[in-house]
C-alpha cells in the first residue's frame, strides 16, 4: 500500500468513527479496535465536551477538525488496517487519553473510562497488570500531620520510603521530603541548616526537621494554576492532574514551602522497583514536562492506611491522622502539645503541624 | 467581495516587496533564518529531552524564557508612547513613528508568546490553556489574565496599523473615527498588559523579592525607557536605509520621553536599593544575592553590576541636551539603556526572585548553550517578522506600494 494511500484511509477513518461517536457506537458496527476492550465504551462527556458544552453539532465539527488537523499532521493513525489489533487499541487510547478533560471535572464513568485507559495502556506496553485507583474522598475526613521535632533523628529512612512507594523519578533523584539539620541554639534557621548531609545521624549538637508540601488550607499553589491542573480534595489533599498540567510551573513559584517538583526529563523507574498498587492523583506514573507533590501518598490514606513516610520512620516523629475525628492521634497532638506551623504569616494555614516533647 | 480582491493583491504585494532587497537586505534576513533554524534545532532537542536540556531546576524554576517574556511585554508595550501622542493628540511629527512603533508591538508580542511556549513543559497540551476549550481559571490566576490582555493587545496592534495602511494602499485616507477607538484602547491596554504582567510575580507571598508593591510601576517607567530607546535605534536605521524620511524632530521628541522615563526608573532603582539595604531584613536577601552575592555564590553579580553602570551612564548621557542631541551620542546611550534594562527586567528580576529557596538554599541558574540557542531563534524570528511588517509598512506610506487595478496596471505595462 502506498504511503498516499495509507493516509487517505486513515483520515477517512477517524472521520467515520467520529460520527459513530458522537451518536454512539454500542453495538458491533464500529471496527475501531476489538470489541472487549473494557475502555472502548460509549462516553457521553470527556475531552473538550465536558468544557465545551455546545451543541453537538459544534462539539463534533470541532473534534472532526482537530481530528484532521492531526491526521493531517500525521500525528495520530487511530484506525489504520495496517496495524494490528493491539497497535489499533494503543493508538485509539492515546487518541481518547489526548483529548480528554481534566479529571477534577469528570464523571464517575469518566474517571473509570480513564483508569481503565491507562492500565490497558500499562498492560499492552509491559503485559502486565496494573491496580489504579480512583477512589474518591470519604465524607467526615480532613487530614492533617504532625512532626515531632524531638523525635526525628535525621535517619532520612521516611525519604527512601516515600521514593518507592510514590515510583518518583530515579534518575534525577527526586524526593518529596527534605530533612534540614539544625544547629542546637539557632533557633529556626533555616538559611543556616543543611538538607543534604552524608554522615553520621544524629549528629551532636543537630535537631531534625522535616519539610514537604503541607496541604495548605488557602494553597497558593492552586491559585495561580491557570488550567485548573490542580486542586484541593475534599479530605484536604492537594493533588495534581498530571495528563491536565501544561508544565508553566507557575504553581511552583508560588508555593512558599518547596512543596512542588518537575518533571524535567522523562521519569524513570526499573520495572521491578515499580509501585504497582496505584491511585490516579497519586504515584501513578508521569510523564516530562508536569508538577508533581507529595499526596499525602492518596494511595493508602483513601484506603484507610498510614503514609509511607509515617509507616516508615523508626522513631515516630510522624504523625497523621483525620482532623475530624476527635479521637485521632492527631487531634491528641494538637489538643495537647504546643504545636506550631512554618510561615504562618503568609495565611496559608499549612495542614502540617510541628511540636515538640 | 472587493475588498478580499484589494487585501489578496496586498499579500501578493507584499510577498513580493518582501523577498526583493538590497544585498544588505538579504544578507540580514540570510542570517535571521539560520538563527531561527538553529533555534529551532535546539527546541527539537529540548522538546525530545525535555526542559532538563535548560539551566532551570526545582529551585529556580524559571530562567531565560521568563526573563527574556517579561523585558518583551515592556517593549510592546512602549508602542503606546508613540501611539497616543500621534491618533489622540494628533501630533503630526509622530505618524511615521507610529506604524514602527506598532509593527514593533507586534512582533515583541509575537516573541512573548514564543517564549511562554517554548518554558511550557508540555506544549502539546497548550489547549489546556485555552479559554472555551480548556479550563480556564479565570480570574484566580494571573496567567490566565496575561494571556487575555497579550492576545487582546496583539489584536488591537494588527487591527489598527492594518487599517490604516490598508487604507493607504488602496490610496484613501484612513478614517479617524475608525482607528481612534482602536487606538485610545490600546493605550490603557498597554499598561494593562504591563501591569498585569508584573502582578504575576508580584502577586506571589511566596517570594519577598517580587511581592512589593513598586514592582508594577518600576515596571512600567523601565519599559517606557526601553521600548522608546528601541524604536530610536530602529528609526535611525529606517532612515539611513530607506526613503523614508523620519525628521530629527521625531528622534527628538522621543528621546524627551526615553530621558524621563530612564530618570524615574533610576529613582524608582535607588529607593528600592535604599528599602533592601539601609534597614535589611530577611527579605533582603535575594537583593543581597542579586547586589553583592550570598555566601560566596556571585553569579549574578557581573550582570548587575553591568547593568547598574550603563544605567547610569546612559542616563547622565541623555539627561544633558547637549549630549543628547548629538545623534551618536544618543544613540549609543539608547544601546546601552536598552542593555541595561534587559538584563535588570530579564536576569535582575526572575532569577533572584528564586534565590535564595524557601529555606534559604542557594542554587544558582546558568543558562546552558540550548536556552541561548532557542532565546537567540526567537529574537530572530522577531527581528524576521519586524522587517516584513516595516518594510511593507514602508513602502505603502511611500507611495510605492499601491493598489492597482487590472486595466490601470494593463495601461502601466503598456506604457512602460
Ligand atoms: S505546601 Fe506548597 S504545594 Fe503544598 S499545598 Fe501549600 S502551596 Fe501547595
Ligand atoms: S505547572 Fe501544572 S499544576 Fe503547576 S500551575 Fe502550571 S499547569 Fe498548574
Amino acid at each position: 500500500m502506498s504511503k498516499s494511500e495509507t493516509r487517505r484511509f486513515t483520515l477517512k477513518d477517524i472521520f467515520d468513527r467520529f460520527r459513530k461517536d458522537s451518536n454512539s457506537c454500542e453495538g458491533g458496527d464500529c471496527h475501531c479496535g476489538p470489541d472487549q476492550n473494557p475502555s472502548h465504551k460509549p462516553e457521553k462527556q470527556d475531552g473538550f465536551e465536558q468544557v465545551f458544552n455546545a451543541p453537538q453539532n459544534r462539539r463534533s465539527s470541532l473534534k472532526k477538525l482537530t481530528a484532521s488537523l492531526l491526521a493531517g499532521a500525521g500525528a495520530v493513525s487511530a484506525c489504520n488496517p495496517v496495524k494490528d489489533d493491539k497497535a489499533k487499541e494503543k493508538s485509539q487510547i492515546s487518541w481518547e487519553e489526548q483529548f480528554k478533560g481534566n479529571y477534577k471535572l469528570m464523571t464517575e464513568e469518566e474517571k473509570k473510562a480513564t483508569v481503565n485507559r491507562l492500565v490497558r495502556s500499562y498492560e499492552l506496553r509491559t503485559g502486565k497488570a496494573l491496580n489504579m485507583s480512583s477512589k474518591g474522598p470519604e465524607k467526615d475526613v480532613l487530614f492533617g500531620y504532625a512532626f515531632n521535632i524531638s523525635k526525628c533523628k535525621g535517619y532520612m529512612d521516611c525519604i527512601n520510603a516515600c521514593v518507592e512507594e510514590n515510583n518518583q523519578d530515579r534518575d534525577s533523584q527526586m524526593q518529596y521530603i527534605r530533612i534540614h539539620e539544625m544547629e542546637d541554639g539557632n533557633g529556626l534557621n533555616f538559611g543556616k541548616s543543611k538538607d543534604n548531609y552524608y554522615h553520621e545521624v544524629p549528629a551532636q549538637g543537630h535537631f531534625y526537621m522535616g519539610t514537604q508540601c503541607f496541604h495548605c488550607e488557602d494553597a497558593p499553589c492552586v491559585k495561580v494554576c491557570p488550567t485548573q491542573a490542580t486542586w484541593q480534595e475534599k479530605d484536604g489533599i492537594v493533588v495534581v492532574d498530571y495528563d491536565w498540567c501544561v508544565g508553566c510551573r507557575y504553581c511552583m513559584a508560588a508555593c512558599p514551602y518547596d512543596g512542588r517538583r518537575f518533571n524535567w526529563s522523562e521519569p524513570n523507574v526499573p520495572e521491578e522497583e515499580l509501585n504497582k498498587n496505584q491511585h490516579y492523583l497519586g504515584n501513578r506514573m508521569r510523564k516530562k514536562g508536569v508538577v508533581e507533590k507529595c499526596t499525602f501518598c492518596i494511595q493508602r490514606s483513601r484506603e484507610g492506611a498510614n503514609p509511607a513516610c509515617v509507616e516508615a520512620c523508626p522513631t515516630g516523629a510522624r504523625i497523621f491522622g483525620n482532623l475530624l475525628d476527635p479521637n485521632s492521634t492527631i487531634r491528641w497532638v494538637l489538643e495537647n502539645k504546643k504545636v506550631f506551623r512554618l510561615k504562618e504569616d503568609l495565611g496559608t494555614e499549612p495542614k502540617f503541624w510541628y511540636f515538640m516533647d | 467581495m472587493k475588498i478580499l480582491v484589494v487585501f489578496w493583491n496586498l499579500v501578493k504585494d507584499s510577498i513580493d516587496a518582501t523577498t526583493h532587497g538590497t544585498r544588505l537586505y538579504h544578507l540580514w534576513m540570510a542570517i535571521l533564518t539560520i538563527t531561527m533554524l538553529i533555534g529551532m534545532y535546539c527546541y527539537s532537542i529540548q522538546i525530545e529531552h525535555g526542559l532538563s536540556v535548560t539551566g532551570m531546576n526545582d529551585r529556580v524554576s524559571w530562567g531565560l524564557y521568563i526573563s527574556n517574556f517579561t523585558f518583551l511585554v515592556g517593549v510592546a508595550a512602549a508602542a503606546v508612547m508613540l501611539v497616543m501622542p500621534t491618533y489622540i493628540l494628533k501630533d503630526i511629527d509622530f505618524k511615521r513613528a507610529v506604524l514602527i512603533g506598532e509593527g514593533l508591538a507586534v512582533a515583541a508580542l509575537i516573541m512573548c508568546l514564543a517564549f511562554v511556549i517554548v518554558d511550557m513543559g508540555g506544549p502539546g497540551v497548550l489547549w489546556h490553556m485555552l479559554p472555551v476549550v480548556g479550563v480556564f481559571n479565570f480570574p484566580n490566576s494571573m496567567l490566565t489574565w496575561d494571556v487575555i490582555v497579550l492576545n487582546g493587545y496583539l489584536f488591537i496592534n494588527i487591527t489598527v496599523p492594518m487599517y490604516i495602511l490598508f487604507r493607504h494602499y488602496q490610496g484613501k485616507e484612513a478614517k479617524p473615527n475608525v482607528y481612534i477607538p482602536g487606538a485610545l484602547l490600546s493605550v490603557f491596554w498597554a499598561v494593562g498588559i504591563h501591569l498585569v504582567t508584573a502582578f504575576l510575580y508580584q502577586g506571589l507571598q511566596a517570594r519577598p523579592f517580587w511581592n512589593n508593591a513598586l514592582l508594577g510601576p518600576r515596571f512600567l517607567a523601565s519599559a517606557f525607557a526601553a521600548g522608546p530607546a528601541l524604536i530610536i535605534l530602529v528609526l535611525a536605521i529606517i532612515r539611513k536605509t530607506t526613503a523614508f524620511n523620519i525628521e530629527d524632530k521625531t528622534i527628538k521628541k522621543l528621546s524627551m520621553v526615553v530621558t524621563v522615563a530612564a530618570q524615574i526608573n533610576l529613582i524608582m532603582l535607588v529607593s528600592e536599593l535604599f528599602k533592601e539595604f539601609y534597614a535589611p531584613t530577611h527579605h533582603s536577601e535575594s537583593a543581597y544575592y542579586l547586589f553583592f552575592g550570598l555566601d560566596g555564590k556571585e553569579a549574578l553579580l557581573p550582570w548587575i553590576h553591568t547593568s547598574i553602570f550603563m544605567n547610569v551612564v546612559s542616563t547622565i548621557m541623555l539627561t544633558f541636551h547637549k549630549l543628547r542631541n548629538n545623534f551618536y551620542v544618543l544613540y549609543t546611550a539608547c544601546i546601552l539603556l536598552f542593555i541595561a534594562i534587559w538584563i535588570e527586567k530579564g536576569f535582575g528580576l526572575i532569577v533572584p526572585g528564586f534565590i535564595p529557596g524557601p529555606y534559604g538554599k542557594i542554587m544558582e541558574y546558568q543558562p546552558t548553550g540550548i536556552e541561548i540557542g532557542v532565546t537567540l531563534g526567537i529574537w530572530a524570528m522577531g527581528a524576521f517578522i519586524f522587517t516584513i511588517l516595516a518594510k511593507t509598512a514602508i513602502l505603502i506610506e511611500t507611495g510605492k506600494l499601491r493598489f492597482i487595478k487590472k486595466e490601470e496596471k494593463a495601461i502601466n505595462e503598456v506604457e512602460a
